[in-house]
């Protein structure tokens, strides 16, 4: 069969579009469905490339996306695919199973290490000794960086501190 | 303080001084906030909407350094105003749509500027003149602090400040740097310097900011992690980073100077000629003159303009400034034109 847009020739590129609950099927040849591919490309957002990145690490059947609530707010885990933003802070620990791959992905960590709110000092403890666990990771990144911007004096001074540590640890 | 008094004054982060202001423009921290008792702002009803904007209100009347502060409903604003403020870095593009329920506090000096329910409830942002992101952490981090007494914040110990975007989450903070490499463009060199920059995490932007392309060789480099890190080794490391780009900048500008001044002197110069002379003259090639002119200044070329009136010039040629200034909307042919006058009586006194 010959292609829809330029009717030239022969399609080869079967694609269908499912837009607002419509499906519509399309059989191009390879030079359209290029092109299509380009236009498609301007309108992925933050939304698509956090999808796509989630896909990536949890094979998930819709319905249970659909399925999966934040108890709080409503949302969906289908919902914040669509969106790329989620709801209430509950949904971070609604989705966490399918949040931490793609968390990981985006900033190479699932532990925060920074600033803690004055109102939980409680907390502070917990964080403690979840941050002297990541201290090693921090600090192995951190000699990475230090050799990549060639300042070998500075990466000395941290393969030091890393090597002190490892030796408290044992 | 009206928006109007904002034209009188030349905003704090562009006077032009600070360390390395010849390449670092300014410097900005900005932290993402949310309260816990409600949805984030896209996902909340009218009415939560305005409950916790009417909460976060409360907490910054009472913020000791929010004393001297203006506090604008986005609603209350017409196009131009809104247009106004973005061109003067106060808020988002972001923050001009969809007005309901959205507000803006800023500083009579422009050095803090706080957007209510844009992405997230809160986002508190702190500019610097010049290379300070220390400066500016201090103070946003006390503005914090202080907001954070009479705020229940959306906080959980494993992912940190919790945002509507896993972009943000964590300590919530972007800290970017806006910089000014006409020499590494003319060199050739700034693809080479952006891709290496990008591979180390560094988010490279344009004037605006998210979605902007680059103009007038300015560019805006920011850290894109936000979690596994505290705040002051993100900034570290962009500081880091940071350092060695000006270097490569100044290398380039001495490089320039010494091997190719005729070809620099006449660049430099028709931009001059071009800006002193011209009767009609575009948003987009006043963004590209005045980038060299800048580089003239700054190379000692150019001694009868100072770099806060190039900085000046950069603001109050934009569009919604133009109009501001002559108190009703223009077209564009009347802005370019409008824009020529202005240039030719700042620089030429004419």
């Amino acid at each position: 069969m010959l292609c829809d847009i330029c009717g030239k020739n022969e399609a080869t590129v079967h694609l269908t579009e499912i837009v607002n609950g419509e499906m519509t099927k399309m059989h191009l040849c390879e030079e359209c469905a290029k092109k299509k591919g380009a236009e498609m490309e301007e309108h992925f957002g933050l939304s698509d490339l956090l999808a796509g990145l989630a896909d990536l690490d949890i094979k998930l059947q819709p319905k249970l996306e659909r399925e999966v609530k934040c108890p709080n707010c409503g949302l969906t885990y289908q919902d914040f695919k669509k969106i790329g933003r989620l709801g209430c802070g509950q949904c971070y620990s609604a989705f966490d199973k399918f949040l931490t791959p793609l968390i990981k992905r985006i900033h190479g960590s699932t532990q925060h290490a920074g600033k803690i709110p004055v109102k939980v000092p409680k907390l502070a403890k917990a964080v403690k000794s979840a941050k002297a666990a990541d201290q090693l990771q921090a600090l192995r990144a951190k000699l990475q960086r230090a050799i990549e911007l060639e300042e070998f004096e500075e990466a000395a001074k941290i393969r030091d501190k890393i090597r002190s540590l490892e030796k408290k640890k044992r | 303080m009206k928006i109007e008094d904002l034209l009188k004054q030349t905003s704090e982060w562009m006077k032009g001084t600070g360390l390395h202001s010849d390449i670092v423009v300014s410097s900005r921290i900005r932290l993402a906030r949310n309260l816990a008792k409600f949805p984030f702002s896209h996902w909340s009803s009218k009415k939560g909407k305005l409950q916790s904007l009417a909460i976060i209100k409360g907490a910054i009347e009472n913020c000791p350094y929010l004393k001297k502060s203006t506090y604008i409903q986005i609603h209350d604003l017409n196009d131009l105003d809104k247009r106004f403020l973005v061109e003067r870095h106060l808020m988002s593009m972001e923050h001009a749509v969809k007005q309901d329920s959205k507000a803006l506090v800023f500083d009579d000096k422009e050095i803090v500027a706080i957007m209510i329910n844009e992405e997230d409830h809160l986002r508190i942002q702190v500019m610097q003149s010049g290379f300070n992101l220390t400066e500016a952490w201090r103070l946003v981090n006390r503005i914090d602090t202080e907001l954070s007494k009479n705020l229940g914040y959306a906080y959980s110990p494993k992912w940190g400040y919790l945002t509507a975007c896993p972009t943000n989450v964590g300590t919530g903070l972007r800290a970017s740097v806006m910089l000014h490499l006409p020499a590494l463009v003319m060199t050739k060199q700034i693809n080479r310097v952006l891709s290496v920059v990008s591979k180390l995490g560094i988010a490279i932007r344009g004037f605006y900011g998210e979605g902007t392309e680059a103009q007038g060789n300015f560019f805006q480099l920011s850290n894109q992690v936000t979690l596994g890190r505290a705040e002051d080794d993100l900034i570290d490391n962009l500081e880091r980073i940071i350092n060695q780009i000006v270097a490569r900048e100044e290398r380039a500008r001495k490089m320039m100077l010494s091997s190719n001044r005729e070809a620099l002197n006449d660049r430099i110069w028709r931009a001059y000629g071009t800006l002193k002379s011209a009767y009609i003259i575009t948003s987009a090639e006043t963004i590209d003159l005045l980038s060299v002119i800048r580089l003239g200044v700054d190379l000692g070329i150019i001694k009868d303009i100072d770099r806060k009136l190039v900085n000046e010039l950069f603001i109050l040629t934009q569009p919604a400034h133009l109009q501001k200034i002559e108190a009703r909307v223009l077209s564009a042919t009347e802005r370019d034109v409008k824009r020529a006058a202005l240039i030719r009586r700042k620089i030429g006194g004419r």
